[in-house]
């Protein structure tokens, strides 16, 4: 009987590959539901004998069963985009059935925890910090000094919580080992539990993941006797993107309203309910269970480049030619990623800007595409890593409009706990529409006479009114509590000072006001 | 008693001994009764014994709680970055005019499909690569 592999991932899902499954069995083929390689523009993917077929539809199944059919790939494990990856977090990607305990097992899974119990916690955590690894939230911090500071904390309960929220856009690699090998995010939290004394987990999960969430509560179900007795639990948030901060996770997961909390206390220290608590993303727990295993530690830190250690599953999205999952080590840099990897946009036309790390992240400019792939050298360009995620956009893009929608996206989600993000956002809208207007006219008020600073014979042109936004963004950069005020400045500066002639017919203006902020 | 307050007390129950249990009542309240209304609102801070303005302070912060039930079939359609790097803008019109007054069209930011955008959700359904057509149709059949 053929023996058919077909994803069971979201994104596969939303393609058609459950009636493409059904098709299959129809034929008579034997269909297994794996986890996503993580080539997205080929989703869905159908896998026979190693080859691969796609993007396949139904009325391509019987050209792929009789050998003719156009959709061949050849054999994915030869395909460019995944012989070119190290993958040690996605290393069973395409491979093994996502809730199958057997493939996991049998590639290697529990052997991490296994040995975490042997060598006991001070050892895990040496090892944890021997590897490299530091946070792939976002903030790029030391995972190993993060369990220390939890794990010498006196208390009588401690938790282990695991940050799925994943609100970026472009990024899908949590959802992706969610949904595609779950229990290695398990694994890696158990490991966690071990390390620090805690025996309670959560994992905070977004609502607009609905497979992700199906799966943890299977998965979790499925190995609560082999994690035992350390207990994880599944707990979907509510729509709020500000929820992935940390703090205001930990207010979310005990009922509260998900405002940022002011730091210090760290959540390390008092966290969830005022106990020592580990907050972590997906990415940063799914790598722990291979750093532990025999040799895992040093075979990670072996790759990377400078201080950002090990391999980063990156995020191809937006207008992409080959968009999906590459886990590689850090040190590749963008234009590789975008051009040689991704292909180009998916348009065709020429790439104009790249958003990397979400919203909070800078729009890069195709002049800058030797950056490489390293926290340090990506925050010395004013850009982010964050998550991940490489969302391309090609000529058509209206950057102005772009800014405006960070603005948007901050109103809309600020927490409201500051005055720079809570108001600057709306007013920062504001001010982007008047720019687009080409400037305004002087308003009643200032028309009176008692107002003697305002020019009355003319109004305010477009360069008034960026130096306004200027001015705005550096309020809310050192003005904010958290990296939502406090970042989205930096896509709307970097789209205004790579892109001027999107936001006015007088560049030079951009300039002047960027050069001299507003009185 | 009336209907909503046996579901209600049923649903405080179910997560009452949890450890932060008010977001995962809010959840299911919301999934079964189509809202979280001032009375919803009431009688959980009643069985938890919170303030009604503490649990308001919360069913009002986040995106998923509405005030009122909605009968209308809801498609949600992101307009994030990745998606508007796909296009959404240019066929967002295209939803709403074929959704009438009949279905209810959301904005959601990002449902992790951003390499194969525009994306949409209806359920527990997803839905990528939508064009014009996709996405008319999408609502129509919603
Ligand atoms: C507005 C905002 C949103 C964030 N969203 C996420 C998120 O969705 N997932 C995540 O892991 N971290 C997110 N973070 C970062 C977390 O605050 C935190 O740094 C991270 O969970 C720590 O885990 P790590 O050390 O493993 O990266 C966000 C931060 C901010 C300021
Ligand atoms: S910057 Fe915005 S989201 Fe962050 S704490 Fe302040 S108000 Fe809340
Ligand atoms: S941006 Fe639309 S699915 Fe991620």
């Amino acid at each position: 009987m053929t023996k058919v592999r077909i994803s069971d991932d979201a994104l596969a899902r939303a393609g058609g590959a459950d009636k493409l499954a059904a098709a299959f069995e129809a034929k008579g083929c034997e269909v297994q539901r794996t986890s996503s390689w993580g080539m997205q523009w080929l989703e869905p993917l159908v896998e026979i004998d190693g080859k691969g077929f796609g993007p396949a539809t139904l009325t391509d199944v019987d050209a792929i069963l009789d050998g003719t059919s156009d959709k061949a790939i050849g054999l994915i494990e030869e395909h460019p985009f995944i012989a070119g990856q190290t993958r040690f977090t996605f290393a069973r990607a395409g491979k093994t059935r996502p809730l199958s305990l057997e493939d996991y097992e049998a590639t290697g899974g529990w052997a991490g925890l296994k040995r975490a119990r042997q060598i006991g916690s001070e050892a895990i955590v040496e090892e944890v910090k021997e590897s490299g690894l530091r946070g792939r939230g976002g903030a790029g911090f030391p995972t190993g000094i993060k369990w220390d500071t939890v794990r010498k904390a006196e208390a009588d309960q401690k938790y282990i919580v695991c940050n799925a929220d994943e609100g970026d856009s472009g990024t899908f690699a949590d959802r992706m080992v969610m949904e595609g090998d779950p229990f290695q995010l398990i694994e890696g939290m158990a490991i966690a539990g071990e390390a620090v004394g805690a025996t309670r987990g959560y994992v905070y999960l977004r609502s607009e993941y609905p497979d992700a969430i199906r799966k943890m509560n299977a998965a979790i179900e499925l190995c609560a006797d082999i994690i035992a007795p350390f207990v994880c639990e599944v707990r979907v948030g509510a729509g709020a993107y500000v929820c992935g901060e940390e703090t205001s996770l930990l207010n979310s997961l005990e009922g509260k309203r998900g405002e940022v909390r002011a730091k210090p206390p760290l959540p390390a220290l008092e966290g969830f309910l005022g106990k020592p608590t580990v907050v972590n993303n997906v990415l940063s727990l799914a790598a722990v269970p291979h750093i532990l295993t025999e040799g895992g530690a040093a075979a990670y830190k072996d790759v990377g480049f400078g201080r950002s250690r090990g391999t980063m599953p990156i995020q191809l999205a937006g207008n992409i030619k080959h968009g999906g999952l590459y886990e590689i080590g850090f040190g590749v840099t963008l234009g590789d990623l975008v051009n040689t990897i991704g292909g180009g946009t998916a348009s065709g036309r020429p790439v104009k800007a790249v958003q990397v790390g979400g919203p909070l992240g800078a729009y890069i400019h195709p002049d800058q595409f030797d950056i490489v792939f390293d926290y340090e050298t990506f925050t010395e360009a004013d850009a982010l890593i964050g998550h991940a995620g490489v969302t391309v956009f090609d000529d058509t893009a209206d950057m102005l409009g772009m800014a405006r929608f960070a603005m948007e996206f901050c109103a809309a989600e600020s927490c409201g706990k500051c005055t720079p993000c809570r108001i600057g956002a709306v007013r920062g809208v504001e001010i982007l529409d008047r720019i687009k207007a080409g400037g305004r006219k002087r308003d009643r008020l200032e028309l009176m006479p008692q107002m003697h600073n305002t020019q009355k014979d003319q109004g305010r042109d477009a360069g008034d009114e960026i130096g306004l936004l200027t001015d705005l963004c550096e309020t809310m950069k050192f003005g904010s509590l958290c990296a939502l005020g406090g970042f989205t400045p930096y896509p709307v500066m970097s789209a205004l000072k790579h892109w001027p002639e999107d936001f006015t017919r007088n560049p030079e203006l951009v300039e002047k006001a960027m050069s001299e902020p507003a009185e | 008693m009336s209907d909503k307050s046996e579901i209600l007390g049923e649903i405080i129950a179910r997560h009452h001994h949890r450890e932060g249990p008010l977001l995962p009542i809010l959840n299911d309240v919301q999934a079964e009764l189509g809202c979280v209304d001032a009375e919803s609102e009431a009688l959980i801070a009643k069985g938890l014994n919170l303030s009604r303005a503490d649990v308001h302070g919360v069913v009002s912060f986040y995106h998923d709680y509405k005030t009122e039930a909605d009968a209308r079939p809801v498609v949600q359609v992101c307009r994030a970055e990745a998606c508007k790097a796909r296009g959404v803008e240019a066929i967002i019109d295209n939803a709403t005019r074929a959704a009438g007054e009949r279905v209810k069209i959301e904005t959601v930011y990002c449902l992790g499909l951003c390499s194969a955008g525009p994306a949409a959700r209806t359920g527990d359904d997803l839905h990528i690569r939508l064009d014009a057509e996709g996405i008319t149709k999408l609502v129509e059949d919603a």
